[in-house]
């Protein structure tokens, strides 16, 4: 019996995860990546995993984890996903170990555990600030040796283009095109499971790989895949500020000890510990990036007046840091030229991560039956905001249910026919007709230029403070780049390793994708985790008066010139988080008519733990 | 200092395809803080006009992370190979001089192929032989000191410095280069890839294997993740050694 072929587009620790797992159950994969699969974009993650190991007699639990996971993501994420990851974690990080994963370890030997943001409890597995790139690098050769075996073929330096689905609909191969020699192949398969990454590109400068790009999951959002929660982008608190990238600074820093400040009054100001005494330095990253914008942008409080705090690790003794923090401590002197062992570091808050993606039901089927979606890309595990070091676990874990999901779809036989030669062949020529054409674009536009400035828009209306007018003011601009895409006119009309007409395809994708980020905040009137909405005068005086006061719950609002407004301290007045309208996912759908999102809503699992207050100031309660 | 420094040179060695002649194009673009050479590609692309103002095809390169995890954006860079996204401007000497690492097979431009590398792996066998992803038992505890040296080993992102670096490797010689060589010693000093330590010995004996190396040292100068490259080497010879004479006393 001829072997089941599943096709996985990307190369990441979710990919390659699951690629194993087809493998282990008898499939074929057919591997795509935009790089070799080695310098996937999961090797950027730094600080750790979490999994509850217990081994600090802490009396860490299970359900400890579930609970930090759910809470932290402001109760939307679907509870028995999480349950499932939660569970899973302990076993996933045993199996790292056995594939020699050099995990930091106590003096004894066994893995050592360290803090991490929103967790009260050690949790968090590491491999010094370089995790990602050990957990990656394990499944990296855990693949190659099935490549040896057979039962990988890898296509490295090719891009998936688009899906392609028989004739009842169902997906059944994909278009990619070699990055190099310009080659447009399709390729059949009897299932498909992307696990292409964040999204970190819509807005320019990020943490996030130059990979990172969100043009495969923009691709079949386009193609009919409905997309979950795309309005949770998280803004990491610790980056350096670059014009290339921001680069991280891991949440570990503050793990280990670090703390926050600026100076107020001429003295440091430690300002996360004051404001949230029971979390301190270790607040959720939503939070921490709120209050370090605050500080900066409303109280004029940042170094020099500019968009920086200190993160300091300096009072930390440096064989410690070197021992934990080495890794990063070396990108902070290399990129910035100062030691962080002797002076504070100066970072502000970047995007970082997206909790939403394609979505997917907890067997990670999208919406188009045939194509699956794991890691970064799916909706699935956050909810409004991520907890740090369990963006490892869900990369992994997702892999470890899409893989085997993948093969159990095909055992039951629910592909469908395969695809015509002549279907194959058609959308092959349709991907070429498009190619073509971006080849021949030669309007007044650079596409690189046009990327910069989308970016400087998404930061500007869709990042830590959001408001309704500014949201409808990013759509009509976003609309506007979309048309200005068609006036891009090419440098390089050759067709031999031609970076900049993928690009420009990428561009296109990337742009379609902002709005539906975009249209999904402007439509969720209330805050929840990473999304934070001001009340606008014009909110503010369409509510009924329940609204009023359980949406805003201040009394003698005023509004500043702007329409935001502000609370009898002149502090700005936020949506609250409105369960009775808003617990629900987003689910967009692509409107290819007016190439505009369709904004829906979906319920989801959240029996198991009843929702409650978000509140870092003070203990968590159960 | 800054204000002296207005724009910035290059002279980047450009080549269109694998077969075709290399020629050098200048490059200025504007100056400021903080810039490194793959910021500076960027720039080009935004405006792919030569400093005599002819208008050309951006330049070609690789990079992902650009923070010296992934290890694509390797080229040479004022005769040196390193990583492009961390080397700094204000800490080179102009004009700055860039050119694809020529040890490996050019696509285009700064663009390389080092698929070389990664076959290099499968040859040592750099994994261990997990028996599956499933649940098997504890891992076993290991050594805190032999994990520290594994971590540093590990760090090795296959950028290739090392082998654009060696005198021996390249068209006169067979030798694999530093990194997968010590790759090898990496899993040999796990407590489960060390099961298969005599496989991977084996595979670096004979053609291309660890006889190739001449000790120029020029690796451990260059990696940019300060890994004692010579150092493992220098032991990895020693375990070849030993198991070349233990497999002429047992046949």
């Amino acid at each position: 019996m001829a072997k089941n072929k599943i096709i996985v587009v990307g190369g990441g620790l979710s990919g390659l995860m699951a690629t194993l797992k087809i493998c282990e159950a008898g499939g074929e994969v057919d591997l795509f990546s935009y790089c070799p699969v080695k310098r996937s974009h999961s090797l950027c993650a730094q600080g750790g995993i979490n999994a509850c190991m217990d081994t600090k007699g802490e009396h860490d639990s299970i359900y400890e984890h579930f609970d930090d996971t759910v809470y932290g993501g402001d109760f939307l994420a679907d509870q028995l996903a999480v349950k499932g990851m939660v569970e899973a974690a302990p076993k996933l990080i045993k199996m790292f170990d056995r594939m020699g994963v050099p995990f930091t370890r106590t003096p004894e030997g066994v893995l050592d555990l360290r803090n991490f943001g929103g967790q009260k409890n050690k949790r968090t597995c590491f491999a010094g600030s370089t995790t990602g790139q050990q957990l990656l690098y394990a499944l990296d050769e855990q693949v190659r040796r099935w490549e040896v075996k057979g039962g990988v073929t890898k296509y490295e330096f090719w891009e998936f283009i688009k899906i392609i689905k028989n004739k009842d609909g169902i997906c059944r191969g994909i278009v990619a095109q070699s990055m190099n020699s310009m080659e447009i192949k399709a390729f059949p398969a009897d299932v498909v499971i992307l696990a292409t990454g964040g999204p970190g590109q819509v807005f320019g400068r990020c943490t996030a790989s130059t990979i990172c790009n969100g043009s495969a999951v923009s691709a079949v959002y386009q193609q009919g895949a409905a997309i979950g929660n795309p309005e949770f982008i998280q803004i990491h608190p610790t980056a350096i500020p670059g014009s290339d990238k921001n680069r991280l600074m891991s949440e570990a820093c503050r793990g280990e000890g670090g703390r926050v400040w600026v100076y107020k009054d001429g003295k440091p100001w430690y300002f996360l510990e004051e404001m949230y005494p029971a979390y301190g330095n270790l607040v959720p990253r939503d939070v921490a990036s709120r209050a370090i914008f605050k500080v900066c942008d409303h109280m004029h409080l940042g170094i020099n007046n500019e968009r920086r705090v200190y993160l300091d690790l300096s009072h930390i003794p440096a064989d410690y840091l070197e021992r934990k923090l080495g890794g990063i401590i070396e990108i902070y002197t290399e990129f910035v030229g100062k030691d962080p062992r002797k002076v504070p570091m100066e970072i502000f808050p970047s995007v970082h991560y997206s909790m939403g993606g394609i979505y997917v039901d907890r067997k990670h089927f999208t919406t188009i039956p045939g194509l699956m979606a794991s890691g970064e890309c799916d909706h699935q595990y956050h909810g409004a905001n991520r907890l740090g070091a369990n963006s490892l676990l869900s990369a992994a874990y997702s892999g470890t249910v899409s893989g085997p999901e993948a093969m159990k779809y095909c055992k039951e036989g629910k592909q469908g026919v395969a695809l015509t030669d002549a279907e194959l062949e058609a959308a092959r020529q349709e991907v070429q007709a498009e190619y073509d054409k971006i080849r021949q674009m030669n309007g007044p536009e650079n596409a690189h230029k046009l990327h910069q400035e989308m970016g400087d828009i998404m930061y500007d209306y869709v990042s830590i403070e959001r408001d309704n007018n500014g949201l409808d003011k990013c759509l009509v601009e976003l609309k506007k780049i979309l048309k200005r895409w068609d006036n891009i006119g090419l440098t390089d009309h050759g067709n031999w390793a031609n970076q900049e007409a993928m690009f420009v395809r990428q561009l296109r994708n990337m742009i379609l994708y902002a709005m539906a980020i975009t249209k999904a905040a402007r439509c969720r009137d209330e805050s929840r985790g990473a999304h934070a909405k001001i009340v606008l005068k014009s909110d503010y005086d369409a509510m009924t008066a329940e609204q009023k006061e359980k949406l805003v719950g201040v009394e003698n609002i005023k509004f500043a010139a702007d329409g935001r407004g502000h609370d009898a301290d002149d502090e700005l007045v936020f949506f609250k988080r409105d369960d009775s309208r808003f617990m629900k996912t987003t689910v967009i759908n692509y409107d290819p008519a007016t190439e505009e999102p369709i904004v829906k809503y979906e319920e989801f699992e959240h029996s198991l733990i009843k929702a409650r207050p978000r509140n870092y100031a003070v203990a968590k309660k159960e | 200092m800054a204000e002296q420094k207005k724009t910035v040179t290059f002279i980047i060695e450009r080549q269109d395809s694998p077969t075709s002649a290399p020629y050098t194009q200048e490059f200025e673009i504007p100056y400021r803080p903080a810039l490194n050479v793959v910021a500076s590609l960027m720039e080009i692309q935004k405006n792919p006009v030569t400093k005599d103002g002819k208008k050309v095809a951006p330049v070609t390169w690789e990079c992902n992370c650009l923070e010296k995890v992934c290890g694509a954006c390797m080229m040479v860079i004022n005769g040196k190979a390193r990583q492009a996204c961390c080397a700094l401007i204000d800490e080179l000497e102009q004009p700055i001089h860039l050119a694809p690492a020529r040890t490996f097979p050019v696509i285009r431009d700064l663009l390389i192929d080092r698929s070389v590398m990664f076959e290099s792996l499968k040859r040592v066998q750099a994994w261990v032989e997990v028996d599956g992803t499933w649940e098997v038992k504890d891992a076993p505890i290991q050594n805190p000191y032999t994990a520290t040296t594994a971590y540093e080993i590990s760090h090795c992102m296959t950028c290739g410095c090392c082998l654009e670096a060696c005198p021996n490797v390249g068209p006169q010689s067979d030798f694999i280069g530093a990194s997968p060589s010590v790759q090898a010693y990496l899993f040999n000093l796990h407590p489960l890839g060390k099961f298969d330590k005599e496989k991977r010995l084996n595979a670096l004996m004979g053609k291309g294997g660890i006889t190739g190396c001449g000790n120029s040292q020029n690796c451990v100068e260059v990696c940019p993740k300060n890994i004692k490259l010579t150092t493992y080497l220098a032991q990895l010879n020693r375990d070849v050694n030993k198991q070349a004479l233990k497999n002429i006393f047992n046949k």
